[in-house]
């Protein structure tokens, strides 16, 4: 898109939508659909501002809070979703089209929340009609309930046993077993053999056994789901933050254009909070950008006119033009990019600890039934009973403990993280994480953070007035300065009428007298600022130097990586003296300056093929293949895009103590992991002989097997106090 | 014991009537944002 062409052209064009959008855009019978990821909704006040606006476009939208994401359905023609999206970019917030693959897998969570309705409804009633027969209801009483279980079970069964017949019928067919072969052909033979038993009126049935089983192992199935559900869905949204859109400057409008189309020449616009898409040159003064990416020095820079600017930079203020000097595909993020895909594909992932279990349990099930059959067959008894007792030992043994001793550790591990600030992409992510034997840390931005160099030479009450400026900005230097006051504990004011000046800081009143906080031109007066400054009006400029400090809780977490004998390693991209300082104050002896993300990134391959599992703990967007080559990886939630797509955990909060709970609950989560497959095999050992022998009675079956998947979900929850 | 044949239907059904709650609350995609709804309630009719 040029910005000569003629308006009825630049029409056409926008038509015409990006591939990125029209893929993610589904229509159905019901018309068009499209769902955004806008992670900047956060409040019942955005929430309304986005839903109003989008409806005055002529779109039903919908914004779902928790998955900060908003749908839109049209059926009108005329409606144009690139215009909403810059409807919502002119509102502030920053919306990302998501792909159909995760809003489809919406629904598959709602169609196994129905199988679980079903299938616990039938349980229940099953079980109270069983009940009656085991305390002794007999002859047309008993065939009339056994008639009635049947009547509730097959239908119940044929709906919510689907998700087990369909996965274990798909392994067959591929010439595989899975967990869902032994759980399938339980069901099915307990049913069958009932529906016989009924029919001829003779002896007992396992109707409520059948569906007791699927019921526990869909909620296995459910708690598994959701955590993948959470795990993909964060995934997803990450991989949306990378900007799919440039703003690129037309002759009317300026219209979100795919990266990939933005060619060299085109004049794009990045406001304030955005990454610059693709590599090039600063068309106005006074811009001031964060290139941390290319300097690992995350202080805001002024730019000039005519300079140069690698994709990645982070714009402070804005928006600003930028002339596009060579396409996205060619910029240094892509060749980051492309540098972390290759570390992702060569690390071998672990086989999950339930799939071990799966492989291992499986044969010995089916061979345990087998043998039963055989052996009751030899020793005279009738086919009936001995397929009896055969289906009686697939059912005990059935996996309930087993299916649920994994899915429930993790999503109390996942809950426990959640809660503690900690976001965590999938439970293998947990395996992967316990297998730390050394952490590998960034320095800029993860050991440390800029901070005030010296609060104590600021007057209380000047702190104080900057902090509550400070307090209205997500700028590093300015969680620095209101980090400054809390520690001071200088008195908390409140600042009225507080607005950003972009590109140079905030304003507002305080006591009648306006106050600054930035550098530049102060908005009173006529002074300049030489470097940041804080300002009353009608008095001289106060300066404040700024330095990097260690991050909240980071001296703590070595000490105990320590102390847990854990190696720590510091890999920086920063000069000697400054990686030097950092790791003295925190007693690293082993640390390297000045690498360069490939440095970074074999160092850990090194270490990898030496047979450690580094964790490293990252946040920069030159640590991003690094995160993607070691075992396990943690980003600071105000990582780059790239580190926090490629890292398994990422912290929500300021200190790194989350990182030690990240590490201990892993561990805890193994040891509980461990804890309820070894209870399942002890289960399994006193149920096999008690149902080989033929004494497990429909009412044992179903107090075992109900006592034991209670075991182990009771046992996990122990991990989500 | 033929009151059984009147009473258990019923229970059934009146158990049904929840479950069948229970779908049409799924279906209307009640569970899918939690945290909107609480939201939603204290922002009045625009």
């Amino acid at each position: 898109m040029s910005c000569c062409a003629d308006p009825a052209v630049l029409a056409n064009a926008a038509r015409a939508l990006p591939d990125t959008l029209a893929a993610a855009i589904r229509t159905d019978a019901s018309g068009n659909h499209l769902l955004l990821y806008v992670p900047d909704i956060h409040c019942a006040s955005c929430l309304a501002t986005v839903e109003g606006a989008l409806k005055e476009e002529g779109a039903e939208a919908r914004v779902n809070l928790t998955r900060r994401t908003v749908s839109l359905d049209w059926t009108s023609p005329a409606f144009d979703p690139l215009r909403s999206i810059a409807t919502l970019r002119d509102l502030g917030f920053t919306p990302r089209p998501l792909s159909t693959e995760s809003a489809a897998a919406q629904s598959s969570s709602a169609s196994l929340l129905r199988a679980v309705a079903v299938a616990g409804f039938a349980a229940m009633n099953v079980m109270l009609l069983s009940i009656s027969v085991w305390s002794g209801a007999d002859g047309s009483t008993k065939a009339f309930f056994n008639w009635f279980s049947a009547l509730i079970a097959m239908p119940a069964l044929a709906y919510s046993a689907r998700p087990f017949l369909r996965s274990a019928f798909a392994a067959l067919r591929a010439g595989r077993v899975n967990m869902d072969v032994p759980i399938s052909l339980a069901i099915v033979l307990a049913t069958g053999l009932s529906l016989a038993k009924t029919i001829s009126g003779t002896g007992e049935t396992y109707f409520d056994a059948a569906i007791t089983l699927t019921f526990f192992l869909l909620l296995g199935r459910l708690a598994d789901h959701w955590t993948r559900e959470r795990a993909r869905a964060s995934v997803s949204h990450l991989a949306a933050l990378r900007p799919p859109f440039a703003y690129v400057v037309g002759a009317t409008s300026t219209e979100p254009v795919p990266i990939e189309d933005v060619g060299a020449g085109d004049i794009i616009e990045v406001a304030a909070g955005e990454r610059v898409p693709a590599d090039a040159r600063v068309m106005e003064d006074g811009a001031q950008f964060d290139l941390s990416l290319a300097t690992g020095e995350s202080r805001p820079e002024a730019i000039h006119r005519g300079a140069e600017i690698m994709a990645g930079a982070l714009a402070l203020s804005g928006p600003h033009r930028l002339r596009v000097l060579r396409p996205a595909a060619d910029s240094y993020v892509a060749r980051l990019e492309a540098l972390q895909s290759a570390a992702e594909r060569s690390r071998s992932r672990p086989a999950r600890i339930a799939d071990r279990a799966a492989a291992f349990y499986v044969p010995v099930v089916h061979f345990a039934a087998f043998a039963t059959f055989c052996v009751w067959l030899l020793v005279g008894a009738g086919w009936v009973a001995a397929l009896t007792t055969a289906i009686a030992v697939l059912v005990i043994t059935c996996p309930c403990a087993l299916g649920l001793a994994v899915p429930v550790v993790h999503v109390a591990a996942c809950d426990r993280l959640f809660r503690r600030g900690l976001a965590i992409k999938d439970g293998a992510a947990l395996e992967r994480l316990r297998l730390t034997d050394e952490v590998i840390f960034d320095k800029t931005g993860t050991l440390t953070i800029p901070a005030l160099a010296d609060p104590a030479a600021m007057a209380p009450a000047d702190l104080a007035a900057a902090a509550a400026l400070a307090r209205h900005s997500t700028h590093p230097v300015s969680r620095a300065v209101s980090l400054a006051a809390e520690e001071a504990g200088v008195e908390r004011i409140v600042a009225a009428g507080v607005t950003e000046l972009r590109g140079r800081g905030m304003t507002g009143m305080i006591e009648g007298r306006a106050v600054f906080l930035g550098r530049g031109a102060l908005p009173f007066g006529d002074a300049v600022a030489e470097g940041l400054v804080f300002a009353r009006e009608g008095e001289a400029p106060i300066p404040l130097a700024v330095t990097e400090s260690l991050r909240p809780g980071a001296a703590d977490l070595v000490a105990r990586l320590a102390a847990a004998g854990l190696p720590v390693t510091i890999l920086s991209g920063d000069t000697a003296e400054a990686v030097g300082r950092t790791a003295e104050a925190l007693g690293i002896a082993d640390w390297h300056a000045g690498l360069t993300p490939d440095e970074k990134v074999s160092f850990i391959d090194g270490r990898r093929i030496a047979g450690a599992h580094p964790l490293m703990v990252g946040d920069g967007l030159n640590d991003g293949p690094a995160i993607a080559a070691a075992a396990a990886s943690i980003a600071p939630a105000e990582a780059s895009d790239l580190s926090r797509t490629a890292a398994d955990l990422v912290l929500t909060g300021n200190s790194l103590d989350a990182v030690w709970t990240a590490l201990d609950t892993a561990w805890r989560a193994h040891r509980m992991v461990l804890q309820n497959l070894a209870f399942a095999c002890l289960y399994n050992c006193v149920a096999v002989p008690l149902a080989a022998l033929g004494h497990a009675s429909p009412l044992v079956a179903a107090i075992a097997m109900s006592s034991s998947s209670m075991v182990v979900t009771l046992n996990a929850l122990r991990l989500a106090r | 014991m033929s009151v059984l044949l009147f009473l258990v239907p019923v229970a059934l059904g009146l158990g049904g009537l929840g479950l069948a709650a229970f779908l049409w609350s799924v279906k209307n995609r009640q569970y899918n944002d939690m945290e909107g709804a609480a939201r939603r309630i204290l922002e009045g009719p625009d």
